[in-house]
């Protein structure tokens, strides 16, 4: 078991899905309630880490970054290196490949908040913002949980993206799931094994938060 | 457009709005012109007439197509000046059908929702005055799903109130009641807006509701203003034949007018084709004009025997077509020389003549219960 790697990888998915959350609120709200009509493609685009090859994304992100595209120049001129291989540039590739995985629960949960509230909550002086945050967000926990608990669970086990993006570099860039196929690649199977047992039974419990807290959603609601 | 900025108080709403709406049979026309003073606005019409959709224009939660809405001369939206007033800036009240209570917050929480602004003393103090005079006192600290429907309905009522609202709509806020908490509710409202004197439209389609509490009722059918004033003159003698049917007329009929006689106030109509002569009250038609008359199920008797020493002028005789129990009340509907009858009466009064299919008899309409409607 290769400690370094885990915590690493823990580490790396606590400031995804966190970061997640203040970057994904925003544009879930925004997804949820603009009435513009080519919204639809802004959906298809947050969706797309969904169906992409994470190869294919791992390689724009490192194109991105490197020291060839603005971004890249600007970070380098920053802080004197470049973002790819590096976790920073982990973290923001992560941050597009679980994007989806935050938005959408966001953005299901804000949408199922009865209208009739909202409008209440006009009535009675809230503006839209005001009214989010009273009654939308306190309403949408679950959501918020599934969006946090997903986006975790996603960057924790990925691969592709990962080793476009960050390469292979021990205690910075190497992750847990990096750690197994080196594991069996090399024919250690028993290290990858326990590696393996590790993340399986974290991922299934990070997903039991996520059904135990879509269990009774309505559970105070007046409209069972 | 004149208005009442003159008088120290002015709490009037005035609309003046056309709207294109979606319902269930296609689209149609909001068009509509009315003012209400302080007091009890009804507006009255069956589901889909666009009762609501006024109130959601009103209320500022959908946009009119054009025209010029105001309270207390105060234009929240106006077409030609570009004006439109957002919902949560216009401090008009609004209880929506559903209620919308806020299901994560308690009921006091719920009650100083509106209160944004205030220190939280003060929203403390504002809100349980509210819950006095509602007398939901006990229902403080409880969530919606912990409260009776009744009570429910009290909280959301207190927590538009508190706010001091201009205007005040209420989307059949008493619909799902019964009778007592119906009226008691009513007469919490009523106290409350003796104070206040701002201008309640209430929507329903109970003809009941009308009588009980409209100081002025304004009849909408398909988008449109058919009819507009006090109740009684609006529902007890409707000439239009939607407000009949809303108001419960069970029997209307094509009628003709035979003769008039000025001294004694009536006048003979012979109903549609058939052979019936009914004597009506007077009003102001020719001989010969056409008129419709309606007539309560309710203010109908039925008799076994030809009747005699009766006040009734119009004694028509028949037959029982069919007879059935609809809740506590009996309808039969009776063949009158080719005009049907449908008459109400109780299951008790049904044994006691031992009604039945084919059975004759004698259908006693009074003079004044026959109300005349224009075509």
């Amino acid at each position: 078991m290769n400690w370094e790697a885990f915590w690493l990888t823990v580490r790396l998915a606590a400031i995804v899905s966190t970061l997640l959350i203040a970057i994904g609120i925003p544009i879930a709200y925004w997804l949820t309630y603009s009435r513009w009509r080519w919204k639809f493609l802004l959906e298809a685009a947050v969706a797309l880490p969904i169906v992409l090859p994470p190869t294919v994304l791992g390689f724009y992100v490192l194109v991105a970054l490197g020291s060839r595209s603005p971004l890249g120049r600007w970070w380098e001129s920053l802080t004197g290196h470049t973002l790819a291989f590096t976790f920073e540039g982990l973290v923001i590739g992560s941050l597009l490949y679980s994007l989806p995985f935050a938005v959408q629960p966001f953005a299901a949960s804000f949408g199922a908040v009865d209208s009739s509230l909202l409008r209440a909550s006009a009535s009675l002086g809230h503006s839209p913002l005001q009214t989010f945050r009273r009654i939308v967000l306190p309403l949408s926990k679950a959501g918020l949980v599934t969006g946090f608990a997903l986006s975790f669970a996603h960057t924790l086990g990925e691969f592709g993206v990962v080793l476009m993006v960050g390469g292979n570099i021990p205690g910075v860039t190497r992750t847990i799931s990096i750690d197994i196929y080196d594991q069996v690649q090399t024919a250690n199977y028993s290290s990858a094994n326990q590696t393996a047992l590790v993340l399986l039974i974290i991922s299934f419990l990070v997903l039991s938060i996520v059904y135990g807290a879509n269990r009774r959603p309505w559970a105070v609601g007046p409209w069972r | 457009m004149t208005t009442t900025t003159t008088q120290p108080i002015s709490a009037d709403v005035e609309v003046r709005i056309r709207k294109r709406f979606p319902n269930p049979e296609g689209s149609f026309n909001l068009n509509v012109h009315f003012r209400a003073l302080a007091g009890f606005t009804i507006l009255f019409g069956a589901s889909g007439a666009g009762k609501t959709t006024l109130l959601d224009c009103i209320a500022g939660l959908t946009d009119p197509d054009e025209g010029r809405i105001a309270v207390g001369g105060d234009d929240l939206y106006d077409s030609e000046k570009k004006r439109n007033v957002a919902a949560w800036k216009r401090r008009i009240g609004y209880v929506h059908q559903n209620l919308a209570l806020f299901p994560h917050l308690t009921a006091e929480q719920n009650v100083a929702y509106g209160l944004r602004t205030l220190s939280a003393a003060e929203r403390q103090t504002r809100s349980r005055e509210m819950f006095e005079a509602f007398r939901i006192e006990h229902l403080r600290d409880r969530r919606p799903a912990q409260i009776s429907g009744g009570e429910r309905q009290r909280v959301a009522l207190a927590r538009a109130l508190v706010t001091e609202p201009r205007a005040l709509l209420l989307d059949e806020p008493l619909a799902a009641l019964d009778r007592p908490t119906k009226s008691s509710l009513v007469g919490d409202l009523r106290r409350w807006n003796q104070h206040h004197r701002v201008p309640i439209l209430f929507v329903t389609h109970n003809g009941e509701e009308v009588f009980a509490l409209g100081d002025e009722v304004i009849v909408l059918d398909a988008g449109i203003i058919v009819a507009q004033g006090q109740p009684h003159e609006v529902m007890r003698s409707p000439r239009l034949e939607t407000v009949a049917h809303l108001s419960g007329f069970e029997n209307i009929f094509d009628a003709t007018v035979l003769a008039l006689h000025e001294a004694r106030g009536t006048m003979a109509c012979r109903l549609g084709n058939g052979e019936v002569e009914l004597e009506t009250p007077l009003v102001r038609a020719e001989v010969g004009s056409h008129l419709r008359v309606g007539v309560r199920a309710g203010d109908l008797l039925l008799a076994t025997e030809s009747p005699r020493g009766l006040s009734a002028r119009n004694v028509l005789p028949g037959t029982i077509r069919r007879l059935e129990q609809r809740d506590v009340i009996v309808s039969a509907m009776v063949d009158c020389g080719g005009t049907e009858f449908e008459v109400h009466l109780t299951p008790a009064a049904r044994d006691a003549l031992q009604l039945g299919l084919g059975k004759a008899v004698w259908v006693v309409v009074k003079t004044h219960s026959c109300h005349l409607m224009g075509m």
